[in-house]
């Protein structure tokens, strides 16, 4: 899952199993930093890796999932639900934007959506830790506050990576359906319920 | 809609294209990150061909287009055929899939929103974010922008091959005319929050009245020629359809609201959730 683009690589078999670990841990880590001050450059494109994005979609998921199993009456979603949508949304909007002209490739467009989902990740565990005090208006005013705060920064992220790869008149079109995506996770954030 | 006439060159022109399903624009190229395509002068056909989503098309699609044609569903002007003016044999994929995809997603969020609303202050009532609703509107949705366009391509093909008419129109280009007129309802399902059944009610005529009367008049000129009966037939299916779509939605993701809506009932408020559930 990893591009092989390194310059003084000659074999990493004969290496230890923990510098390898480490070293992915290091990639992945420098990109979350890469998200999280987001600049115009062009690392999360260059190594694009999709272990970044399955962690967090994972966690993300594990967060959001129904607490128990009570099918009679509609909760929240499934573990499998989420996991669709994040996955699913990703490679729809990547084959929107190749389709609209883009000039980024499929992964590097699945790493850098997997990626920017990071502040929307930290949302959700601020909102389940606010969730813990009691639970009214004002605790529904912070989580709020949270989301919208994470969702904008998300999006801000994901457009300063993504909108150079696409013909200025198509720019808004190729943004719109990445809008929707992080609007749709942060619903779910919001809308959680513990049970 | 004053751009819209304007600098478009066409090389062919608007009769039937039975042939083909795609008429001219089976085109498959990728192209490379040098070419620019503009809005202004006629895009070359042959050379200039992408494709959007999964199907096949040519999608000159710049914003400026998909917005002339999202403007264009919202104002049916009589006697202006919505195929003819903006899509012109140039069907794009673009709008159908995603004003369907926020169509879906603007209904189950709007109806949870109002359920919520409605029931507030009722002490049984815990919310829950219903997402299983979400998987619902999709196959609505998408079954009715893809399924009844087939059906009705169909059906038209069939008349086609007995009288002969002089307006036809391909798969994709009744594909996206559905997809364009479904975009009144994305504001329709935001609004439909208000928890006022007469305010319901009227948005529902407004959009059914607007993208009803956007399909009316494009599917007039097709059936025009043939027996009177089956023309006023086809049309009349094919609002009735778009009406029972927008009903259905409203009934089934929307809870009734209450007629006096009782915030700390000394009435059992049980009932009034029995009473709500058993619309």
């Amino acid at each position: 899952m990893r591009s092989h683009i390194r310059e003084f690589d000659s074999s990493t078999l004969n290496e230890s199993v923990q510098n390898t670990i480490m070293r992915d841990l290091k990639a992945v880590g420098k990109k979350f930093m890469h998200v999280l001050y987001p600049r115009k450059s062009n690392t999360l494109l260059r190594d694009w890796d999709l272990w970044g994005p399955l962690i967090l979609c994972v966690t993300l998921a594990l967060m959001l999932q129904r607490s128990s199993v009570d099918s009679e009456k509609d909760g929240g979603p499934q573990f499998a639900e989420v996991f669709v949508i994040v996955w699913f949304g990703a490679v729809t909007i990547t084959l929107n934007s190749k389709l609209l002209g883009g000039n980024i490739s499929f992964f590097q467009s699945l790493c850098v959506l997997g990626y920017c989902i990071l502040p929307l990740t930290v949302a959700m565990l601020v909102c389940r830790l606010v969730l813990l005090a009691e639970q009214g208006p004002i605790n529904f005013m912070v989580r709020l506050f949270v989301v919208i705060v994470m969702f904008t920064w998300s999006i801000v992220a994901s457009t300063a990576f993504l909108a150079d790869s696409q013909p200025p008149n198509r720019k808004a079109l190729a943004i719109y359906p990445v809008f929707l995506f992080y609007f749709v996770i942060s619903w779910m954030i919001l809308t959680f319920t513990p049970q | 809609m004053a751009a819209v006439g304007d600098l478009q060159f066409e090389e062919f022109g608007n009769a039937a294209a039975t042939a083909a399903e795609n008429p001219g624009a089976t085109t498959i190229s990728i192209e490379g990150p040098g070419e620019s395509p503009t809005h202004q002068a006629g895009l070359p056909r042959g050379s200039g061909g992408e494709e959007d989503d999964e199907l096949l098309g040519n999608d000159d699609s710049d914003k400026t287009e998909v917005f002339d044609r999202i403007k264009g569903s919202l104002l049916p002007i009589p006697g202006k055929n919505f195929v003819r003016l903006y899509i012109r044999s140039n069907p794009d994929l673009y709008g159908p899939f995603w004003i369907c995809a926020t169509l879906v997603f603007a209904i189950a969020i709007s109806g949870n929103l109002s359920n919520f609303l409605i029931h507030l202050g009722e002490k049984t009532y815990h919310y829950v974010p219903e997402f299983r609703k979400v998987s619902i509107a999709a196959t609505i949705i998408y079954a009715y922008a893809w399924l009844v366009p087939l059906a009705l391509w169909g059906f038209l093909m069939w008349r086609n091959s007995k009288v002969m008419n002089i307006v036809s129109y391909s798969f994709l280009e009744i594909v996206c005319v559905y997809g364009y007129s479904l975009f009144i309802y994305i504001p329709t399902a935001v609004l439909w929050i208000i928890p006022q059944k007469a305010v319901r009610w009227i948005l529902v005529m407004i959009a059914l009245g607007v993208s009803g009367s956007v399909l009316a008049m494009t599917f007039w000129p097709a059936v025009r020629e043939d027996n009177r009966r089956i023309a006023l037939a086809t049309i009349v299916t094919i609002v009735l359809l778009h009406t029972l779509l927008s009903v259905g939605c409203l009934a089934y993701f929307f809870d009734a609201p209450e007629m006096d809506h009782l915030p700390t009932a000394t009435a059992a408020p049980n009932q009034t959730v029995a009473a709500a559930k058993a619309r």
